[in-house]
């Protein structure tokens, strides 16, 4: 009986508890911020935008050094990368992009702010162009990489019906997708503050770099795509009508032209015009800077590619060296008089040149060289870079060692003595510089930027006025201005120390792809640059390539550059009271691990769309030759 | 000890009964043959030209690629099952032959047991009449150019090269010397002559391999010669 009450008095304890009381399944949570919190608050809206910055989208950048040896600029001086150099072809896959679940938030970040009621107009304002700018570029670099894609501008949702048919959107053709980022930037640039010091938010001068950057793009395939009538599909996907190659380069033009009425200017302000290009990229008092991805130290926001690229002698940790730029690249920087010449290691009858100091080799060339890459006999962080092979006798046998700063007995004395540097070069040996050359580009000088619990907060440029001014030279040179093209162009070159002006007659388009090549190397702009000028298959033919092949026709656009060279220094060993002793000779080589030629081929123009997502949605098309 | 054998009979077991429900069964038929113009081989470089096999019915659509080896023959083990095989507008140093039974470049395959086909395509050019030999230090090469396509759809010559290698994967990508010709300045399309010295090779051999590779206008892919030993 007691039994009974007993079970009588709980069942009507759970019942009176449970029933009078709603709120028992209605409270908040504390683990996550709902919609009405986030959406009634500016500083927690910023944060998602924040969140939405940060996913965007670069193939090369500061975060993937690798993937700038993928082509002819640079060599990848670590184990896990050497298959860079050694497919024979690129996947056509490569560089594929169809990040639609990112666009979506950028969507639904939209519907919601605009829904918003608990955040001043101003705020609203800004956070919606701010987003429509991030949306713009995520387009841009899908049609960059695919071509005509689906253009999506709201959030789609699936209703359960069973048919999800009405999700399916057709491949927009290639100029509505440049089309539509060109209008939105012109929509969104007034809205957008005119602040020259914002940098990292989008701003008025962001929103024209990008326009101008867009239409010079949709111009250059107009223009240049007719030479490769492959590269397209009938319905407009690929490729982009011939007859719509000025009014870009018009929209590129005005728009790059507005950029210089803001207020941004080119950096300058070190005397050494080396360092000076050098501290653009790490310098934060920057009137150059106009879009960038910042860091900062202690934040969890920190990037390592000093850590990864650091030269290795006197490393802060026990790697670094993997990016190494290639003599292909090198030679590319003109000599002051605006010539171009392979460096002079051989005299006209097969001799080798003597230098009393490696860098005397590459004296008298373009300030950017010295700013892009590390030579040997150069400094990093104050300190040599010790690149040197080994000692080579007048005979031309070598001495050397497989570790780095290895010891060998040089003069049969019985002591042994360094005979290779601590940073090599040792052909298959990873972090040391197997073309002779490291990247300078980037690397943060700040004690500790070398530590890999340290870091550093050198932020990635995405947008500099250099690179406007450029794209303002190339719209005018092909506009047929060629007197405005070299204006811009000078302005660019003086800052390198090429103080003797171009003149209108001067400007090429070997000229202009010349000098992109030069002033925006490691920005992620080569493999886009060479697509849309339809080049790259040119370039990147998949020849084997000789040392003739690398030393002829330097400046030129359609220069076949398929493997990346290296330079290696000597120390030359004569005899001791020979003046020549401890000279410097330099030898061209290919390094080990390379093994084949880039070949970039007519199918890889446009990645390949995943088979996954044609099969889930009839109505995209397959990009051509693939 | 007696669990010991326990063990190595459980795992016997594992083992034993293991193998008949894991593995799938293998495909069981060949399909091989050649690219041909008239009977005769379309020599191509290694991994050039690759060959699409379509199997209709599948929920997800892709393609098994079949790449042509440098000979001009290509082989892929397959499921038994009617395919449809595709070389695309774009492959190839040719052109393919509409098809009497579809219509268009497409082949019908119903592959029941090993099968040889040959397909037949429409080159832009054949080399002809082709001597390599050693002259000296040189390799030396004599040939002709025999133009196959010579409607609205002919393309010229941009270059033709001679490329010895020291193995026998030779072409643009694979060679230790090569010589290029442009196409311009050849003045006899029957009778072209060109010559490489042969580099010191770094390996204890007495011969190289080589051939003739065309590179024609506007087309991606190369034609080349069949693959010569040449005995230095």
């Amino acid at each position: 009986m007691k039994k009974y009450i007993y079970i009588l008095l709980t069942g009507l304890l759970v019942s009176s508890s449970g029933c009078n009381d709603d709120e028992f399944l209605d409270k908040e949570p504390t683990n996550i911020l709902l919609d009405e919190q986030v959406w009634n608050d500016e500083t927690l809206v910023l944060s998602v935008l924040g969140n939405l910055y940060l996913r965007f989208p670069d193939l090369q950048s500061t975060e993937s050094w690798a993937e700038y040896a993928n082509f002819d600029e640079a060599f990848a001086s670590a184990a896990g990368d050497y298959w860079r150099h050694q497919n024979s072809d690129y996947g056509y896959d490569s560089w594929r992009m169809w990040d639609y679940g990112y666009i979506r938030e950028i969507n639904l970040f939209m519907q919601k702010c605009e829904a918003s009621t608990g955040i001043s107009d101003a705020a609203k304002e800004r956070f919606l162009a701010e987003a429509r700018f991030i949306r713009a570029g995520v387009y841009f670099e899908h049609v960059k990489r695919m071509g005509g894609v689906p253009l999506i501008l709201e959030p789609l949702t699936y209703d359960y019906s069973g048919d999800p048919s009405y999700l399916q959107h057709p491949r927009a053709k290639e100029y509505e997708v440049y089309d539509f980022v060109i209008k939105e930037l012109e929509e969104i640039k007034s809205i957008l503050p005119a602040d020259v010091n914002d940098k990292a938010r989008a701003t008025k001068g962001a929103a024209l770099a990008m326009e101008a950057r867009a239409a010079l793009y949709a111009a250059s395939i107009a223009k240049y795509g007719a030479s490769t009538p492959q590269v397209s599909l009938p319905g407009g996907e690929v490729g982009i009508p011939a007859d719509m190659a000025t009014g870009y380069y018009q929209k590129a033009l005005s728009a790059a032209q507005e950029v210089m009425t803001l207020g941004y200017s080119l950096y300058q302000t070190k005397p050494d015009l080396g360092e000076n290009f050098a501290s653009i990229f790490y310098d934060k008092a920057n009137p150059e800077a106009i879009w960038v991805e910042d860091f900062k130290l202690r934040s969890g926001r920190t990037v390592g590619f000093t850590v990864d690229n650091q030269p290795r002698y006197l490393s802060e940790e026990q790697q670094g060296g993997r990016l190494n730029p290639t003599l292909n690249l090198v030679q590319e920087f003109e000599r002051l008089d605006n010539t171009f010449a392979p460096l002079p290691i051989m005299d006209a009858s097969g001799n080798l040149i003597h230098y009393s100091n490696p860098a005397d080799l590459f004296a008298g060339r373009d300030a950017r060289l010295y700013g892009t890459v590390i030579l040997p006999g150069t400094q990093f962080k104050g300190n040599g870079v010790d690149i040197w092979a080994g000692y080579m006798r007048p005979n031309g046998n070598i001495i050397t060692s497989g570790n780095i700063g290895g010891q060998a007995d040089l003069n049969g004395d019985g002591n042994n003595e360094q005979v290779v540097g601590f940073s090599g070069p040792i052909n298959g040996l990873e972090f040391t510089a197997q073309t002779g050359f490291y990247i300078r580009k980037y690397l943060d000088p700040q004690k500790g930027s070398g530590q890999i619990g340290t870091r550093s907060e050198v932020w990635w440029i995405r947008y500099r006025y250099a690179e406007v001014l450029l794209n303002a030279a190339e719209a005018a040179f092909e506009l047929g201005q060629t007197e405005v093209a070299a204006g811009y162009m000078n302005q660019v070159r003086a800052r390198a120390g090429l103080t003797e002006p171009l003149t209108a007659a001067d400007i090429t388009f070997d000229r202009i792809v010349h000098e992109r090549k030069v002033e925006l190397a490691f920005e992620g702009h080569q493999l886009f640059d060479m697509k849309r000028w339809r080049l790259a298959h040119v370039v990147w033919n998949g020849n084997r390539m000789t040392v003739s092949d690398l030393t002829s026709n330097i400046g030129k656009a359609n220069k076949v550059s398929t493997m990346p060279f290296g330079l290696w220094p000597y120390k030359y060993l004569a005899d001791p009271n020979n003046p020549t002793n401890n000279d410097w000779v330099f030898q061209i080589v290919i390094p080990n691990p390379v093994t084949n030629p880039d070949r970039f081929r007519l199918g890889n123009y446009y990645s390949e769309i995943d088979n996954g997502t044609i099969s889930s949605n009839p109505l995209i098309v397959r990009q051509p030759n693939q | 000890m007696k669990n010991i054998y326990l063990l190595l009979w459980f795992a016997l077991g594992i083992g034993i009964t293991s193998c008949e429900f894991d593995n799938y069964e293998e495909p069981e038929s060949k399909l091989q043959g050649r690219i041909v113009y008239n009977g005769e081989p379309i020599n191509v470089g290694y991994n050039d030209v690759i060959m699409q096999l379509w199997e209709p019915g599948w929920q997800l659509k892709g393609a098994i690629n079949v790449s042509v080896d440098q000979d001009g023959s290509y082989s892929a083990v397959l499921f038994n099952a009617p395919y449809k095989l595709v070389i695309q507008p774009f492959q190839g140093p040719f052109r393919s032959i509409k098809n009497e039974v579809t219509q268009s470049d497409t082949i019908l395959v119903d592959l029941k047991s090993n099968q040889t086909l040959d397909i037949e395509v429409m080159p832009y050019y054949m080399i002809r009449n082709i001597q390599i030999s050693k002259a000296g230090s040189d390799v030396t090469a004599n040939f002709g150019l025999e133009k196959i396509i010579t409607d609205a759809n002919a393309k010229n010559v941009e270059n033709v090269t001679l490329y010895i290698n020291k193995t026998t994967f030779v072409d643009r990508s694979n060679n230790i010397a090569t010589k290029e010709l442009n196409g311009a300045d050849i003045t006899d399309m029957n009778n072209v002559s060109m010559s490489v010295t042969v580099p010191a090779l770094n390996t204890a051999q007495n011969y190289v391999f080589a051939r003739i590779g065309v590179r024609i206008a506007g087309v991606e892919d190369m034609l080349y010669s069949p693959i010569q030993k040449i005995q230095l």
